[in-house]
């Protein structure tokens, strides 16, 4: 593998990776704030 | 009777006789860190450390760094280990609240957008001629996040661990000097003065409690090999939003930090022999981070704007210089960038979700590129 395609590679999946997963994570936090809503008490 | 007498004062001069320039050079350089640190508040409690290890290690005939050196075995038993960048994320998940980013969790990908440095820089490592591994830890120098530095390097390129910690804590240091600049070329006024809606508290202490060990199990899912990094942050976050661990949590925060943080500097201090430590090589090194940085901000930033015209006008686009791992150093250069433009404009809490996504985010990039690395088959 030649030094470019290593580092595209890792430029498109590493960063679109980063991305997906902080978007998952945002949904999965936005879901728990749903189901776990604020209450007074809190 | 002579002979032995000059031997034995060949002794007491031969530390003198095999000083090289390059170890004056680095004892200078450590010099210079311990000022940092002391006069100017630049992250004293890593740059003293790091400095007084950078001067002793550069007594020739020590042989604080050979196999039985005091040095080496501090080094080999928490650097190569990687136990003390890992320690460290126990004390700062101990310390961080990450409430701020789950009132707004959109705020997640402000931190995501502030890690595009690390990508770019990788790119412009390799063109530098830099081996893959090598590029992959001068790349993540632009995470801002020192024991991430700390980790990636110490197991990817340990002979290049001195050149990215001491430019990863300095730069760091330096974030109140190096965004600003940035922040301002990239905005207009009007953005700059865009007043966000004031937080309501909306987090429940469950979601709380429940946000380190979810982000554990499906960020460690995703990418297994930053599990370490990912799970300790979260374990002392976890201690801290239970409660009901209190005397670890406060440990964590204090003894364990503490001391940790010691071994860790002086032992990053004892990797910059000048032999090793002064070439062209270091140079390019200090440039790339500096550059990482820099770019963090400017996607940061970009990404801002975006959610400024989505939103159509509601999210001021400098919070997202701070989606990077400064934390919260970030958060209050953009909050006092704010009010210069608009004293209506309260950015702080934003800005520390901001802040609080881009550590989550740094650890996560990290995790990423070591996962996808592996299944390259690069490491």
């Amino acid at each position: 593998m030649d030094k470019w395609t290593f580092g595209f590679t890792m430029l498109f999946v590493g960063m679109g990776g980063t991305i997906a997963t902080l978007v998952v994570f945002s949904l999965i936090m936005s879901a728990l704030k749903k189901i776990f809503p604020y209450k007074k008490e809190d | 009777m002579i002979d032995a007498m000059l031997s034995g004062f060949y002794g007491l001069v031969a530390g003198f006789a095999a000083l090289h320039w390059s170890n004056l050079l680095m004892m200078l350089i450590g010099a210079i860190l311990l000022y940092l640190g002391i006069k100017k508040d630049f992250e004293p409690l890593l740059l003293v450390p790091i400095g007084f290890g950078c001067i002793i290690v550069n007594i020739p005939l020590a042989d604080l760094m050979e196999k039985e050196g005091f040095l080496r075995i501090i080094y080999d038993m928490g650097i190569i280990t990687e136990l003390f960048p890992l320690l460290i994320f126990v004390g700062i998940g101990a310390m961080t609240d990450f409430r701020p980013v789950l009132e707004n969790p959109y705020t997640f990908l402000l931190g995501a957008a502030g890690q595009f440095g690390i990508f770019l820089t990788l790119l412009l490592a390799l063109a530098f001629g830099f081996p893959y591994k090598d590029a992959v830890t001068i790349g993540i120098i632009g995470a801002c996040d020192g024991p991430t530095v700390i980790y990636v390097a110490s197991q990817y390129a340990p002979h290049l661990l001195g050149a990215v910690s001491v430019a990863a804590y300095s730069y760091m240091s330096l974030v109140p000097v190096l965004q600003p600049p940035i922040m301002r070329m990239l905005t207009s006024k009007k953005e700059r003065e865009t007043v966000m809606k004031t937080h309501q508290k909306t987090v429940s202490d469950t979601t709380a409690l429940l946000f380190p060990i979810v982000i554990t199990i499906v960020g460690g899912l995703i990418a297994p090999k930053g599990l370490p990094l990912l799970s300790t942050i979260m374990l002392g976050n976890f201690m801290k939003e239970s409660g009901a661990v209190a005397r670890l949590t406060k440990a964590a925060e204090n003894e364990i930090s503490n001391i940790v943080t010691l071994l860790l500097g002086i032992s990053i201090g004892a990797t910059m022999s000048g032999p090793a430590f002064v070439k062209p090589q270091t140079l390019i090194i200090l440039c790339l981070g500096l550059l990482a940085i820099c770019l963090d901000t400017v996607c940061g930033v970009l990404f801002g704007k975006v959610l400024y015209y989505i939103t159509g006008g509601k999210v001021n686009p400098l919070i997202g210089a701070a989606g990077i791992s400064a934390f919260p150093m970030s958060a209050r250069v953009v909050q006092r960038e704010g009010q210069k433009y608009n004293k209506k404009s309260y950015l702080l809490m934003h800005a520390m979700g901001a802040n609080a996504g881009g550590q989550v985010g740094s650890v996560m990039a990290a995790a990423v590129m070591l996962s996808v690395l592996k299944g390259m088959g690069i490491i």
